[in-house]
């Protein structure tokens, strides 16, 4: 993992949390929405929070992609769960909401989840004999191990 | 006291949840791991040709039909059961069955580090609801 990697895994932590807590704060503004109106929903869509929140979103899903892209599913979903934890802090000093002990001890586990996940690897090298094959051939299979070599290095 | 009958609408609306958000994980991933390193591809054709490698791959396009199966089964099953009941719920749920479904179908090496966090993760997860 390079420095730069870290960083896509803070942005996808940090534009998840953010992204949710617009939206939250966006919505609580506008008040409750029956589902019988669809127009509310589409008005909501364009207040300054809400739109915030969807343009973060937007950001969290391409930082989510590049990740998965070079890290596995059982790496990059628990390491950027410190999103839960940055979205209590949120709760708590931004829009004033109550947050119990339990919660805390659930800020605790998620946090010591994300410590035992982010000193390990990354990836899974798969590349078996027959994609050193593909590497020699130069064939599009090669891709995959080709990252996972050049991970192996690093 | 919940009927048996609320609770297994209950479990199967929880299900739903958790079945659906797991494929489209699942599918997505595997999508990102045959379009390969987008940092690459996006230096090679820039923002566009990354764009396009991702969004024209099969896979990408059943997750992200999964993902939106999970998404409406998370609304119906607001309209019916408390935010606090099935947001925790599901999303901690989600952290161990992806963990299997990233073993089996992805061949990941989910080790006992990595089953540690999902644990983790997902006990934590359970306990914000409180």
């Amino acid at each position: 993992m390079t420095f730069r990697r870290y960083v896509v895994l803070g942005v996808i932590t940090l534009t998840a949390s953010c992204g949710d807590t617009f939206l939250s704060r966006g919505m609580k503004a506008m008040g409750p929405v029956s589902l019988g109106d669809p127009g509310a929903l589409i008005h909501a869509i364009f207040s300054p929070w809400v739109a915030a929140g969807i343009v973060l979103l937007i950001g969290f899903f391409a930082s989510y992609l590049t990740a998965l892209s070079w890290a596995d599913l059982t790496y990059v979903l628990p390491a950027s769960s410190l999103g839960y934890v940055i979205m209590t802090l949120l709760a708590k000093f931004w829009l004033g909401e109550h947050v119990s002990t339990m919660r805390w001890l659930g800020v605790v586990f998620i946090t010591a989840g994300v410590g035992f996940v982010t000193r390990g690897p990354s990836y899974t090298d798969h590349s078996g004999p027959a994609e050193a094959a593909a590497i020699e051939a130069g064939t599009p299979e090669a891709g995959a191990a080709e990252r996972a070599a050049e991970e192996v290095r690093r | 006291m919940t009927s048996p009958h609320a609770m297994l609408a209950t479990t199967s609306m929880i299900a739903a949840i958790v079945v659906t958000a797991t494929a489209g994980d699942i599918l997505t991933a595997s999508a990102m791991r045959q379009v390969g390193d987008l940092d690459a591809i996006r230096q090679r054709s820039g923002i566009p040709g990354a764009a396009w490698a991702v969004v024209t791959n099969g896979r990408f396009g059943l997750g992200i039909i999964c993902l939106a199966l999970s998404f409406f089964s998370l609304l119906f099953a607001f309209s019916h059961r408390d935010l606090s009941l099935i947001g925790p719920a599901a999303t901690s749920l989600t952290f161990v069955t992806n963990a299997v479904a990233a073993k089996l179908f992805l061949r990941e090496n989910v080790d006992r580090r990595r089953w540690m966090a999902a644990v983790f993760v997902c006990v934590g997860v359970a306990l914000l609801a409180f």
